[in-house]
């Protein structure tokens, strides 16, 4: 029972890819194995920028032998009275067995000859050799290349294969390279060449020795030694950052960490720039003090085990040094010009290459601004429309900076820092100075799920204007996102929307906010592009109930069936739709409710086959003389009840309104009990469906019942 | 190390360390183009190069030019034009990474002492309708080059690839002499006297007068129509060499009335006329449009809704002479080089199971 490896030595993988390539490859050499039946106990990876490994213990040396049936002529050709024809002997022979051990085997078309072969297992040697390199080759990479041939592709090019079983190579094949049992150590560290001498814990000490970690020990290093080089200053801490981590943890293959110091005199930046600095253009890690105070100090790590010489430590701090410069070079350069004077400067900057510039997006989401503004006003909401007017004006005059310019991630932040620090308008008081820089800074946000949303009722009007504006201008010109598709990132946008909506409780409905953002596009040269309204309306009630749907599930984590339920009955009004949900998820486990939920689905299908045999239901329930008693008493008690319900409704008491509504259950199972729907009567028949159709509407205004899947 | 030699290095020891290096592994040593270009690629002695079947190495420095990026020679850091050496390696052997790296040895970075990286950069020209992957090459924190295996290049899948590792001179110098300012750097230390010439010495006038010139003086009419000429006559040019393409594949055309479309041509085959057309000065008058496109746009003279389309018309030359080259190149080595061109990319298709084991 040998043990297995498989290394891939490869020029350095790009960081962000090494991870889920090197768990697919476990998993296809696992799946390989199991297939192959070379069982096998468990799977493991060992991955580092140069190498993707897979290590198995003890498998199979071979597969089992099997039996295996092989099919001849038919009976009546292989026998004739009772002998062997030459077709049955020549069948014998081919399969190796005697006549004399032919079987006969019953399929559908008749009665066949047959012979038991059995099928020497092939080694794991030979299967792996086959296997193995299709399986290389198949691993997914975000971008590959080719670099010998075309048809041969990878992430970057291949320079080594180990392969062995035990102590033996598996002379496998990939790209012209030729496994071998020769590995290679770290780049620096070691001076080339690892001679494996076995599979197993031999090859990843092999490899320590040859100062190459795997990815749990780096990152066990990598976390003690950013810890060691803080404690240096007293009361500090660096700031965890879990991405930040894993990228340098797939940039090195023996980590080490040093701290290094840049002058106080950078600290006056905002910190926002400074940070971006070191994390996303240096890959440093910020330290702190213990209110979360920037210090002047970096961490960064290397992919080497010191720095005896203080060179590393010194380059890097010139680096940063250069780059803090740079920066501070453009935020005094960008004072020079104001964030009014730069709105002009917006006609040159193009927003979609269909949709114009940022100049007119700004004038578009100054007027949605007012019309939301408004909206929140008439329900009550305080929002300060200066604030909002002023900060919608403002918002993409960053975009002209040479911060920006510099540090795209950085966009509506520095235009925050900017407003922040100029004076836009010597009438305006400072806390309404204030107020408007905040807006700006937020009107990106919530960039991700996690992410908060805007801090003030004036940022969130902003920031859902300007997603709006962005989702309908691409909506209408027809490019809706599909798949991976989605270059403009419209759903996150539209997420960020529903987010806003949902955690400010705004009374919006996503239709309107559509068509008003659609209709800011009027009379520009980008409307001759656009779908009709009715495909526009269409498309984007669709993407927003899938928005919705995802908030719903992924984000507030109700169920399935609660949230199909819900959105079944309307998907346009965020805030309603999350008060109807909460309300359905507490009474849904009511026994009341499962009734209702069946008696729902009843009514549904009595009503769809109603429609498919052409009956209609009447105008309006009356009390007929022929009405069945429990008709009358379900009549009855939906008019009593009816008026309470809808008061809790406008209310959006659903919960009240969803407990009044579960006394429905006995009237409505003594109904199903008792009286017959699709009677011969045409009168009493449409006069019932009208009964069960007001009783429908009168539930689903809440949720669609019949989608509740709920065992008892 | 020569007596003659300092250390750190000077700026033009540093070329000549590299330049050295790359000639002792079989590159040609080139001297810079003498055209206008925003990077080093853009020199046909990469972009056309690296089109075609032909085995090449070779080494050069290459000014580059971006009027964008210049700052009046007031930054430390940013220059509108900055000196590339830059090395194509056609197809690259299998120790490109070694090798590249014994590079840094040689200009005296010992590398026991430094902390490198190669992380994951991808390259695209969109104007050169060209593309490939690599890395930026990190040294202490701070970029020191490019590299870059192309896969397309004029719109055309190369096949061999090359590699391109582009060396950002100025940056490795400031590096090795450890200043905080590219005009401090050492350009030239006289062996004599000891005196130093530093890049300020020798190039802020220059980055000066062309920010000057690119963001201010530029007469913006005047350089559209210069756009417009040379983009005129370099589509004549690939007119002309699409006529000769077409009358040679017609094998019922008469010689005269070939004679008669391309007068001057008299007297030569068509395979010759293939061979002697200028589809390298067309290629120069492409490079005029791209670097004229630069000045307009460093102006702030193209508008939003031109921008998209000049790019494109920059592209359509490019890769209308990408297209003509590689037919130009082929009349030579006629149709063996062309059956070595690449197979297109297919996805490995799963065998189907022989074995049907029972039960």
């Amino acid at each position: 029972m040998p043990d297995f490896l498989l290394e891939i030595g490869c020029e350095e993988i790009p960081a962000r890819m090494i991870d889920a390539a090197s768990a697919e490859l476990r998993e296809r050499v696992g799946a390989l194995l199991t297939r192959e039946r070379l069982a096998v106990s468990a799977v493991i990876a060992l991955e580092t920028p140069r190498r993707l490994a897979v290590l198995a213990s003890g498998i199979s040396a071979a597969q089992a032998d099997v039996i295996e049936q092989v099919t001849g002529p038919s009976v009546h050709v292989a026998y004739k009275d009772g002998q062997p024809t030459p077709a049955a002997h020549a069948f014998a022979k081919k399969a190796g067995v005697d006549v004399a051990q032919l079987e006969r085997v019953t399929t559908a078309k008749g009665e066949y000859i047959a012979a038991k072969v059995t099928k020497k297992g092939r080694t794991a040697a030979e299967v792996l050799t086959e296997a193995l390199p299709k399986e290389i080759a198949t691993i997914y990479w975000p971008k590959n290349m080719y670099w010998r041939k075309p048809s041969e592709r990878f992430v970057r090019p291949v320079r080594w294969l180990v392969a062995m079983l035990g102590d033996e190579t598996i002379p496998l094949e990939f790209a012209g390279i030729r496994a071998g049992k020769t590995s290679r150590g770290h780049r620096i560290l070691h001076d080339g060449m690892v001679e494996i001498p076995r599979a197993g814990s031999a090859y990843v000490d092999s490899l320590r020795a040859a100062k190459v970690l795997g990815r749990a020990e780096r990152e066990q290093q990598i976390r003690k030694a950013l810890d060691a080089a803080t404690r240096t200053i007293p009361g500090a801490r660096w700031r965890e950052d879990r991405i930040l981590l894993d990228t340098v943890v797939n940039l090195t293959e023996f980590p080490a960490v040093i701290l290094g110091g840049f002058d106080p005199q950078f600290l006056p930046l905002p910190e926002e720039v400074l940070v971006t600095v070191m994390r996303d253009h240096q890959k440093y890690f910020a330290v702190e003090d213990a209110e979360g105070k920037l210090l002047p100090h970096f961490l960064t790590v290397l992919n080497t085990d010191s720095d005896p010489q203080g060179l590393i430590r010194h380059g890097n701090e010139r680096v940063l040094r250069a780059r803090f410069n740079d920066a501070r070079f453009f935020w005094e350069t960008d004072q020079k010009k104001s964030l009014l004077e730069r709105v002009e400067l917006l006609r040159h900057v193009t927003f979609q290459k269909d949709l114009g510039t940022y100049y007119e997006k700004t004038q578009r989401v100054q007027r949605l601004c007012s019309w939301l503004n408004e909206i929140l006003r008439s329900h009550g909401i305080a929002v300060r429309p200066g604030v909002v007017h002023k900060a919608a004006c403002l918002a993409k005059a960053d975009l002209t900076t040479e911060l920006v310019k510099e540090f795209t991630e950085l966009q509506g932040v520095v235009g925050g820092l900017y407003a922040r620090a100029q004076q836009l308008d010597p009438s305006l008081p400072e806390a309404t100075r204030m107020a408007i820089a905040d807006a700006i800074y937020d009107q990106y946000k919530p960039e991700s799920t996690d992410d908060d949303v805007p801090r003030s009722t004036e940022g969130a009007v902003l920031s859902i204007a300007d997603k709006a504006d962005t989702i309908a201008g691409m909506f209408a010109l027809g490019l809706v996102p599909s798949g991976s598709k989605d270059p403009f990132a419209l759903r996150r946008q539209a997420n960020g929307i529903v987010k806003i909506v949902a955690e400010k409780k705004l009374p919006l409905t996503v239709s309107a906010l559509m068509l008003d953002a659609r209709s800011g596009y009027r009379k520009s040269e980008a409307e001759k592009k656009f779908v009709d309204d009715e495909t526009f309306s269409e498309s984007v009630r669709a993407f927003f109930r899938e928005r919705l749907e995802f908030y719903l599930k992924d984000v507030r984590g109700y169920e399935y069936d609660v949230v199909e339920a819900v959105l079944a009955a309307d998907a346009d009004d965020v805030v309603d739709a999350l008060a109807r949900a909460e309300a359905v998820k507490q009474v849904l486990h009511m026994p009341e409710f499962q009734a209702i939920g069946a008696a729902c689905k009843r009514i549904r299908n009595i009503l769809w086959q109603a429609q498919e045999k052409g009956i209609q239901p009447g105008e309006k329930f009356e009390y007929l003389p022929e009405a069945a008693h429990e008709e009358k008493i379900l009549a009855e008690y939906m008019e009593r009840t009816a008026g309470r319900v809808e008061e809790h409704q406008k209310k959006k008491e659903y919960l009240d309104a969803l407990i009044t509504l579960s006394t429905a259950r006995e009237p409505v199972d003594k109904f199903f009990d008792k009286v017959m729907v699709m009677v011969e009567d045409p009168r009493v028949r449409a006069n019932r469906l009208a009964l069960l159709k007001t009783l429908l509407t009168e539930f689903s205004t809440i949720a669609d019942f019949s989608a509740i899947v709920r065992s008892e | 190390m020569t007596p003659a030699e300092s250390n750190p290095l000077t700026f033009q020891e540093l070329i000549l360390r590299l330049q050295s290096f790359w000639a002792e592994r079989g590159c040609v040593l080139q001297q810079p183009y003498d055209v206008e270009v925003g990077a080093g690629t853009m020199a046909p002695e990469t972009f056309l190069r690296v089109l075609g079947p032909q085995p090449y190495k070779v080494a050069y420095v290459q000014p580059s030019r971006r009027p964008a990026d210049g700052r009046y020679g007031e930054n430390p850091n940013r220059l509108f034009k900055h000196l590339q050496l830059q090395v194509i390696l056609k197809p690259p052997p299998e120790n490109v990474q070694e090798l590249y790296l014994q590079s840094l040895g040689a200009i005296g970075i010992d590398l026991r002492h430094h902390d490198i990286k190669f992380e994951e950069d991808n390259w695209e020209a969109p104007t050169l309708s060209a593309w490939g992957v690599g890395w930026q090459v990190m040294l202490d924190g701070l970029e020191i080059t490019q590299f870059t295996y192309f896969q397309q290049c004029g719109g055309l899948d190369l096949f061999p690839i090359s590699a391109e590792l582009t060396y950002g001179l100025e940056r490795i110098a400031a590096f090795l002499q450890d200043v905080d300012s590219i005009y401090e750097i050492v350009w030239a230390r006289d062996p004599e006297t000891g005196g130093v010439v530093k890049y300020g010495d020798v190039r802020l006038a220059d980055e000066q007068q062309f920010s000057v010139y690119n963001f201010e003086f530029a007469d913006v009419e005047k350089t559209w129509k210069h756009f417009e000429m040379y983009e005129a006559e370099c589509k004549e040019l690939l007119d002309g060499y699409a006529e000769l393409i077409r009358l040679g594949s017609d094998p019922g055309q008469k010689v005269e009335e070939v004679r008669d479309k391309l007068d001057g041509h008299v007297g030569y085959p068509i395979g010759e006329q293939k061979k002697r057309f200028p589809l390298l000065a067309a290629y120069d008058l492409c490079l005029k449009c791209s670097h004229l496109f630069n000045i307009l746009d460093a102006r702030g003279a193209i508008s939003v809704t031109e921008r998209v389309g000049v790019i494109a018309r920059v592209r359509a030359l490019a890769v209308g002479i990408a297209k003509a080259w590689v037919n130009q190149q082929q009349g030579e080595a006629g149709p063996a080089a062309k059956s070595e061109g690449p197979e297109p990319a297919r996805e490995p298709r799963p065998k189907k199971q022989k074995l049907t084991p029972v039960g």
